[in-house]
C-alpha cells in the first residue's frame, strides 16, 4: 500500500469499457487481453487460450475487496483460476497462475498492467455489474441478490474505502468513533456486545496523547465483512481489525507472513499451498487463538456466527524486495 | 439473540492446527489468554512476531512497575479491567533511547514526570501508551492484555512452550 512504485517495465495499460448488451443491459470490459462479460448469473472472462466461469456473486464479493484494498498484499485469487498479483505500483492480471493442471498444461495466462489502469477498468466493472440493492462487502443474509438483468447502480456502497487510522481509532484529528447517528448501527449479530466506553481523565495539555476507545463497540457496528481496517499503527505495524461472516470472498496468497487474533467466536480457515493450491491444513480459531498465515500459502476463512477477528500486517515497504532476493522469512518464528 | 463468544483467563476454548499435509509449527498456534494465564503477572511474552514487530500477551495483576518506550505502543484488554497510570517524562531518552525499539522498565519508585492521566479499560477496550511517557498497569482482579509493540528487551519468547507443536 505505501510501497514505492518500481521503475517502469513495459506494463500495459490499455483497457476499454465495452458497449452494454441489449439483452442483459450489463456493459463489458477489456484489460489487455482479458475479456469481461456478465450475464443474469455468471462472470465470463476470456484469455487468449482460454475462458472462465464464474458466479457472478462471488466474482463482484471478490473483486470489491481487489478494489477496495488497492490489491491489497501478494495475491488475491478470485476462486482457484482468476486474480491478481500486486507488485506495488504494477499488478499482474492472471489465469491458471497458480493451479497446478493450468501450469503443467502450460496453459495459465497472465499479463501486468499500470496498477491505475487495472484499478480504473475494475471499478467500472464493479459498479456497472453490481445492481441497486445488493452489497458485495455486506453479509449475504443483510443484503439483496446479485442475480438477473441491469437493474440500476449501488455506487455508494462499491466506492467504500477502507479506513486507516494514522495512529489510533478515536483520537483528535484521527478516525472517529462509529455510532448510531455516523450511520453504523450495532450488528444484529453483536447485540449483546457491550458498548461502554473506556473512562479517560486527561490532564491539560495531554489531550492528544491520552487516549483510548472501544474496539469490541467498534467492531460491532462495522456494516461490512471481511474488509480489515486500520485501528492502531506502530511504525509499520498495524491492526486491522474486522468483522467475519460467511466466507472470505478471496483466497489470499500474502506476499510475506500475517497474523490472526481471533477477538470473538470462531472461524474456520482453510489453508492450501500458494504455487499449486493443494490444501496444507485446516485451522481453527476461537476467541483469544493467535496464529500466523506462512508468506507460502493462500487462505480462506469461514465464519457462520458474526465474528471479531484481528489481522496484524507488516506494511514495511522493504518486504517485497526482501521476498524478492529470497531473504524475507515464509514462517516468522522457529522453534 | 446470538451469544458473542468472547474469551476469558477462566474461559476458553483453544482451537488448534489440523494439518494435511504440513507441519503445525508453521502456524505458531496459541492461546493468549492460555499464555497471559500461565505466566507471571506483568511478564509480557510474545505471541506474534512479524520482523521486529510483536504482540505480547499479558497478565495484569495487582501493580506493575513502570515503562516507557522510544515509540508508541497500543494495549488491548482482552479481559477483566486494567488501570493505565501515564507520566510524561522530562528525559525519556535516558531510559529508552531515541530510535530504541520495545518497552524499558525503569527503575523501582514513582518516576519524576508531569501526570498525563488515567485510563481505565476493560474488555474490548484500547488504550495508547504513548512514546516518551512512563506508564503502568493495575489491576485488581487478574485480566489480560494484547500490546502491540516492537520486540525489546522486556519480551520474552517461550515458542516452544505457548505454542500448537503436533497434530491436534
Ligand atoms: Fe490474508
Amino acid at each position: 500500500m505505501s510501497s514505492p512504485v518500481p521503475a517502469p517495465t513495459g506494463a500495459r495499460s490499455d483497457v476499454e469499457v465495452l458497449a452494454s448488451s441489449n439483452d442483459t443491459g450489463y456493459r463489458s470490459f477489456r484489460a489487455g487481453g482479458f475479456h469481461f462479460q456478465r450475464d443474469a448469473y455468471f462472470a465470463r472472462v476470456e484469455w487468449p487460450g482460454g475462458r472462465h466461469v464464474m458466479q457472478i456473486d462471488v466474482f463482484l464479493r471478490a473483486i470489491m475487496r481487489d478494489v477496495s484494498w488497492g490489491f491489497f498484499y501478494g495475491v488475491v485469487n478470485f476462486d482457484g483460476v482468476l486474480g491478481t498479483i500486486n507488485h506495488y505500483g504494477e499488478v499482474t492480471l492472471f489465469a491458471g497462475r497458480f493451479n497446478e493442471a493450468y501450469r503443467d498444461a502450460g496453459r495459465d495466462h497472465e499479463e501486468r498492467f499500470q496498477s491505475p489502469a487495472l484499478m480504473a477498468i475494475f471499478k467500472e466493472m464493479l459498479n456497472d455489474w453490481t445492481n441497486e440493492g445488493y452489497d458485495p462487502f455486506a453479509a449475504p443474509m443483510e443484503t439483496g441478490v446479485a442475480w438477473g438483468h441491469k437493474n440500476g447502480f449501488n455506487t455508494a456502497a462499491v466506492e467504500r474505502q477502507r479506513v486507516t487510522a494514522t495512529r489510533m481509532v478515536s483520537l483528535p484529528d484521527d478516525t472517529p468513533l462509529r455510532t448510531d447517528a455516523s450511520g453504523y448501527p450495532v450488528n444484529r449479530h453483536f447485540a449483546d456486545v457491550p458498548q461502554d466506553e473506556p473512562n479517560v481523565e486527561v490532564e491539560p495539555g495531554f489531550e492528544a496523547e491520552v487516549g483510548a476507545f472501544n474496539l469490541f463497540a467498534y467492531l460491532s457496528r462495522s456494516d461490512v465483512t471481511w474488509n480489515p481496517s486500520v485501528c492502531s499503527v506502530v511504525g509499520e505495524s498495524l491492526f486491522c481489525p474486522t468483522s467475519e461472516e460467511f466466507v472470505l470472498p478471496i483466497e489470499h496468497g500474502n506476499d510475506r507472513v500475517e497474523w490472526f487474533l481471533q477477538l470473538s467466536d470462531e472461524i474456520t480457515w482453510d489453508v492450501k499451498d500458494k504455487e499449486t493450491g493443494k490444501p496444507r491444513a485446516r485451522v481453527i480459531a476461537r476467541a483469544g487463538d493467535m496464529c500466523c498465515m506462512p508468506a507460502d500459502i493462500r487462505h480462506q476463512g469461514y465464519s457462520t456466527k458474526r465474528s471479531m477477528l484481528l489481522v496484524w500486517e507488516n506494511a514495511s515497504a522493504t518486504i517485497p524486495d526482501l521476498i524478492a532476493r529470497g531473504e524475507a522469512p515464509v514462517v516468522p518464528v522457529k522453534f | 439473540m446470538l451469544t458473542t463468544r468472547f474469551g476469558s483467563l477462566q474461559d476458553f476454548q483453544k482451537g488448534g492446527v489440523e494439518p494435511i499435509d504440513d507441519d503445525p509449527k508453521n502456524y505458531v498456534f496459541s492461546n493468549l489468554f492460555e499464555v497471559a494465564g500461565r505466566a507471571a503477572p506483568y511478564a509480557r511474552t510474545a505471541i506474534a512476531k512479524n520482523f521486529q514487530y510483536v504482540i505480547e500477551a499479558v497478565r495484569a495483576e495487582g501493580t506493575s512497575g513502570w515503562y516507557t518506550c522510544a515509540h508508541d505502543e497500543f494495549a488491548l484488554c482482552m479481559d477483566g479491567e486494567v488501570e493505565v497510570h501515564l507520566i510524561k517524562l522530562s528525559r525519556p531518552e535516558d531510559i529508552a533511547e531515541v530510535g530504541s525499539e520495545g518497552a524499558r522498565r525503569l527503575a523501582d519508585g514513582m518516576p519524576e514526570g508531569r501526570k498525563m492521566g488515567r485510563v481505565i479499560i476493560r474488555r474490548g477496550h484500547m488504550a495508547l501508551l504513548p512514546k516518551g511517557s512512563a506508564y503502568r498497569f493495575q489491576a485488581a482482579h487478574p485480566s489480560a492484555l494484547a500490546i502491540q509493540t516492537l520486540d525489546g528487551p522486556e519480551t520474552l519468547h517461550r515458542w516452544a512452550d505457548i505454542c500448537q507443536t503436533t497434530a491436534s
